[in-house]
């Protein structure tokens, strides 16, 4: 199944879908050096999200949270890709510098997302593919 | 987003990865705030240049970028002057990671001026669009100089350096820069003597009230100086880009612009005087600092003046661009002879120099707010006379 979107930051990934309601703060709220979330009271508090196709509303918290996605990428455990319900610069520019793909406005929003999953983010299309979706 | 054929030659590559990467964040922003194309801007002001604020991540991109600027671009105050770091007390670790931020700058083609007013050395004309970041010179362009620019962050400024566009979006579009909150004070007499400090305090306050949007202010005469103070505490406690004067501000003039609202619609806040004066306090502090954002030829002299045949007791930080300083070597001779002192490309918020003061007098309203989240400083609001005064006490 594939669910339309809009692409940000072009690119390809693959991997197991982490979704959380809240907004994140890279500065601060991730560590650069592991890619573990340790803003405090966050849903994800002590998850990794290296690797995974994170998805999360959108970006709050200071500016330097670009930088602090592209150091994540240069450390290896940035996310494979993101998905946002609605991007703003913080995250979309630390995704375009850190060549992280990145979709925004998916039809249905992201309430129909699961963590678990495994997904497709095309960048370059604006698209989310969904092989196992009637399994999940 | 219409794009020109020269922007698709940069998006193929064919002008290098740096070039195509900084147009993909332009078109990027472009969609997520509805622009139909890109406008060619006249200069940028890029922030995100002190140690303190960018840390290793952001030092570690620029390094990695490999283009020029295509207009005129200049840089942000950074964490330490210069020349005289480690007279401030600058580590130098931070020096050094700081001299790599300024190599990597430098070889981007962006001007080291290190200053928050670049209005004061390039001419920026009425109508001009530009790709501004730092907060206060969004808010003095955009309201005092009637220039045209969003507030950047730093990478989307960086980008117009090299690509020479912005998305047009925002403050780039007449309609978006109509007022839409009409402020004005209980006790519109009160502001007759009111210098910058009291226009900073007045942003401080209304600043926290209007947010993000246009406010116009009505009853009030301020000169650039104060404007200039009252717009970088409102971008400080809001996040305001533009303000409107009536009868003052360059737009509130304009024909046109009076006839494109009626202030009788919009909603409206009164501010009481009586708020703007509680900002003032009379704490006892360790250091003074003055020039947030950096002084203007007129300020610096008010400065010397009051210092002239003084002695200070406590240090006494005075903050403005190189170039201010080289034209006016005589004034700065004479805050030299007082024991205060004068600095170039830094300033008390981004410089770690502050961190250490624990308390710490200023006559600036951004300065005021910013001082206890980034500097774990107790600030204390008066008048530059004050500020002289118990500097020297």
């Amino acid at each position: 199944m594939i669910i339309k979107g809009r692409s940000i930051a072009k690119g390809t990934a693959t991997g197991e879908l982490i979704i959380t309601d809240a907004p994140i703060s890279f500065l601060s709220g991730v560590d650069p050096e592991t890619g573990i979330v340790i803003e405090k009271g966050h849903p994800l508090e002590g998850i990794s999200i290296a690797g995974k196709i994170l998805a999360f509303p959108f970006g709050k918290g200071s500016t330097v949270g670009s930088y602090v996605i592209y150091s994540l990428k240069k450390n290896d455990c940035a996310p494979a890709a993101m998905i946002n319900a609605e991007a703003e610069a913080i995250i979309a520019v630390g995704a375009i510098i850190s060549r992280i793909p990145m979709i925004d406005q998916l039809e249905g929003g992201l309430s129909s997302l699961k963590s678990g999953m495994n997904v497709t983010v095309d960048g370059d299309r604006g698209e989310l593919i969904c092989k196992d979706w009637a399994n999940s | 987003m219409e794009l020109d054929r020269s922007d698709e030659e940069i998006l193929s590559g064919e002008y290098g990865e740096t070039r195509r990467v900084m147009l993909e964040i332009l078109i990027a922003l472009g969609k997520i705030y509805g622009a139909e194309r890109l406008i060619p801007v006249s200069s940028v002001q890029v922030s995100g240049a002190s140690y303190k604020t960018i840390g290793d991540a952001g030092l570690e991109w620029l390094e990695g970028l490999d283009a020029r600027a295509v207009v005129p671009a200049f840089l942000n105050p950074i964490g330490m002057p210069r020349e005289e770091w480690s007279e401030m007390g600058i580590d130098p670790a931070f020096a050094g990671k700081q001299e790599e931020i300024l190599t990597a700058y430098k070889r981007l083609g962006i001007r080291l001026t290190c200053t928050c007013t670049p209005y004061y050395h390039q001419i920026v004309q009425y109508g001009d669009h530009l790709a501004w970041s730092e907060s206060s010179a969004v808010a003095y362009a955009n309201s005092v100089l009637g220039a045209r620019t969003n507030r950047e962050g730093g990478p989307s400024a960086l980008a117009s350096a090299l690509i020479g566009k912005t998305p047009e979006y925002g403050l780039h579009i007449m309609k978006k820069r109509l007022p839409n909150v009409i402020v004005s004070l209980d006790d519109p007499a009160a502001a007759k003597e009111w210098g910058p400090a009291e226009y900073g305090a007045l942003g401080y306050v209304a600043g926290k009230e209007v947010g993000n949007a246009v406010p116009f202010f009505r009853g009030l005469r301020p000169n650039r100086d104060r404007l200039k103070a009252l717009g970088a505490a409102m971008a400080a406690t809001g996040a305001v880009a533009l303000f409107h004067v009536e009868d003052i501000t360059p737009e509130a003039r304009v024909p046109f612009f009076k006839q494109s609202f009626s202030v009788d619609e919009k909603e409206q806040i009164e501010i009481a005087v009586s708020d703007v004066n509680a900002v003032f306090s009379d704490i006892e502090v360790n250091a003074v600092a003055v020039g947030c954002p950096h002084l203007s030829e007129d300020e610096l002299r008010t400065v010397a003046d009051l210092l002239s045949g003084k002695k200070v007791t406590k240090p006494f930080f005075i903050f403005v661009s190189q170039e201010m300083i080289n034209e006016h070597r005589d004034l700065v001779t004479i805050i030299d002879r007082s024991g205060a002192h004068v600095y170039a490309d830094t300033c008390m918020v981004v410089s770690p120099a502050t961190d250490k003061l624990g308390s710490v007098m200023t006559n600036s309203g951004k300065a005021f707010s910013y001082l206890p989240a980034m500097c774990g400083v107790v600030p204390r609001l008066g008048t530059i006379e004050d500020c002289v005064r118990v500097a020297t006490e």
